[in-house]
């Protein structure tokens, strides 16, 4: 019995790292049912890294090969994956809240007429209920509900899924879909700088507040990102991006980004609250900031309190020697 | 430009969260409650598109408690012409139930554009605005950050990680609006005078729970107390050791 649908991510013919995570938190509902997971992917051929999905958990990887799925295409996507989670009687349909997600899970409810449950950080089988778990409030508060439609639809937040082995068939399977795009068109994409990481997805994040006291002082946290080899994104406090130092792309907190990176270096931020917010559930928080009584301290695993322009350098330094790059 | 915004009274961002007694909700005493963020993007966007178009009407949607109606006043003072409030004390966590609600005010009313914050800071349900759109029938981009009007047809710019997607759509549309697509105005004095004579009418409704059921409202887990590793770019080799051999992350 197929159990849960995971919709997958692809870009440019390759899976997104993102993928793994929902065929994770799919297996696990998967698990609770004594089910299958399916994997979905759309693109106009085959995408790289779907031979990888079995090692995750996934039991069958279908991929939807239409000259519409170029690139992501709202409402053709959110038709093929309504008509597709209808004809497979699925449990659950999961999705990462990422960006597409957050954009096409909506979309499929709706169409589906069920309630979707976005951003998640939890999900579990309980007393054969999809249950999840969501942080509301920016991350002051975790609601904990029970979704009672069928299929139960989920968005997962990125990062916080970490993908475990848990090796299942895999079958692959391939299905033209001759749907148009729809009347939502994604003309291009523009790229951003060459291995730019976003700042919700990294698994290091070196944020700066006004500490830095200038624009151009971020520098010394791009060298400190470089410094860990390509993972690693730079993000910013409100205080800076509502002074226009940093794009609010980058924001981290309560009217920006929640992320939830393995590691978090907050340098030059006092730790408002709606930071604190955005920023709380990242596994690792390191502090520097020269005011010892800063509410970031508070929160952090580990601190050093001082001037940053002399300590910042040194990491990238020691970061340099300790990762090898 | 016949424009609707949809909005949201949400508890102010700086508000620190005090769980009610029953387990589920948010206790409200002392809480201040401000237009969602988000929504006020969308409301300023309205109000220019129309400025533009040197015609045109404003028009706020609000689903919420009697006291929304100050939300919605601060959204007059803006310079919105009318508002109107489904009133119900009880907002379902299902989104959908929420959508389906101002789907059924919005229908029919020959509406150029439909906007709304991409979420609100409260639930980040994240949803409300492209399932009003499948009701609707209507084409919707979200969380736009740049738009470009031409008769019949727009351009938006949303951003996705590591880039920016250029999409085009044909009006009307549904759009929800991200932070940067515009610098939302201060209402004047004369603005606020105005509001308190705007057009305002309640209907109440009711709305059923829907799909999700809430079971708990619960605190955030708890970080142990910080440790200060030392002063200085000397502690930094410090930090460095406990990264690697206490917290394992390098």
């Amino acid at each position: 019995m197929t159990a849960v649908l995971a919709v997958l991510e692809q870009r440019d013919g390759a899976l997104r790292k993102v993928s793994h995570e929902v065929v994770t938190g799919a297996r696990r509902l998967a698990d609770g049912l004594g089910g299958e997971v399916e994997a979905l992917v759309f693109g106009t051929g085959p995408v790289r890294g779907t031979d990888q999905l079995a090692k995750y958990g996934a039991d069958r990887v279908v991929t939807a090969t239409g000259a519409a799925f170029a690139s992501y295409a709202p409402e053709g996507f959110a038709r093929a994956v309504a008509e597709h989670a209808q004809a497979g009687g699925y449990r659950a349909v999961l999705f990462a809240a990422s960006a597409t997600g957050k954009d096409l899970a909506p979309r499929v409810a709706a169409r589906l007429r069920v309630a979707l449950a976005m951003d998640v950080t939890d999900v579990a089988m309980e007393g054969g209920a999809v249950t999840a778990t969501r942080p509301v409030y920016a991350g002051k508060a975790l609601l904990r509900v029970q979704l009672g439609g069928a299929p139960a639809i989920l968005a997962l937040r990125p990062n916080v899924f970490t993908p475990v082995e848990r090796p299942r068939p895999g079958a692959a399977a391939t299905v033209a879909l001759d749907l148009p795009a729809g009347r939502v068109i994604v003309k291009h994409v523009k790229a951003a700088a060459a291995g730019a990481v976003d700042v919700a997805e990294a698994p290091i994040v070196i944020s700066g507040g006004r500490g830095l006291k200038e624009p151009a002082n971020f520098k010394l946290l791009e060298e400190l990102a470089r410094a860990f080899g390509g993972s690693a994104a730079v993000g910013a406090s409100r205080a800076v991006v509502d002074a226009g130092w940093r794009p609010h792309a980058d924001q981290v907190g309560q009217t920006g980004k929640t992320v939830s990176p393995t590691l978090y270096v907050a340098v030059g931020i006092s730790g408002a609250i709606q930071h604190l917010a955005g920023m709380r559930t990242s596994k690792v928080i390191v502090a520097i900031n020269k005011d010892k009584d800063a509410p970031i301290f508070k929160i952090c695993d580990y601190g050093i309190v001082g001037d940053l322009f002399e300590i910042v350098p040194r990491l990238t330094e020691e970061i340099k020697k300790a990762v090898g790059h | 430009m016949k424009i609707a915004v949809c909005i949201k009274r949400v508890p102010d961002s700086e508000t620190r969260v005090k769980i009610a007694p029953d387990g589920k909700s948010l206790d409200e005493a002392g809480v201040k409650f401000v237009l969602n963020p988000y929504d006020e993007f969308a409301v300023e966007e309205a109000l220019r598109r129309k400025e533009q178009a040197g015609a045109g009407e404003v028009v706020i949607v609000c689903l919420g408690p009697a006291a929304a109606q100050e939300t919605i006043r601060s959204a007059l003072a803006m310079g919105a012409d009318r508002g109107v409030l489904l009133q119900t004390d009880r907002i379902p966590a299902d989104g959908f139930e929420v959508a389906k609600a101002l789907a059924a005010e919005l229908k029919d009313g020959g509406w150029d554009l439909i906007l709304f914050g991409k979420m609100a800071i409260d639930d980040y349900n994240h949803q409300v605005g492209p399932m009003v759109a499948e009701l609707l029938g209507l084409a919707c981009v979200t969380a736009v950050a740049h738009l470009e009007l031409a008769p019949g047809t727009g351009t938006a710019e949303r951003e996705i990680e590591g880039g920016i997607e250029v999409v085009e759509f044909p009006l009307p549309a549904v759009l929800t609006t991200e932070k940067g697509l515009n610098e939302p105005r201060y209402p004047a004095l004369k603005g606020i005078m105005a509001a308190k004579k705007k057009p305002l009418p309640t209907k109440p409704v009711a709305l059923p729970p829907g799909g999700i059921e809430v079971l708990a409202l619960l605190p955030p887990a708890e970080r142990k107390d910080g440790r200060i590793v030392g002063e200085g770019p000397d502690a930094v080799a410090e930090l460095v050791r406990l990264l690697r051999e206490d917290a394992k992350v390098l």
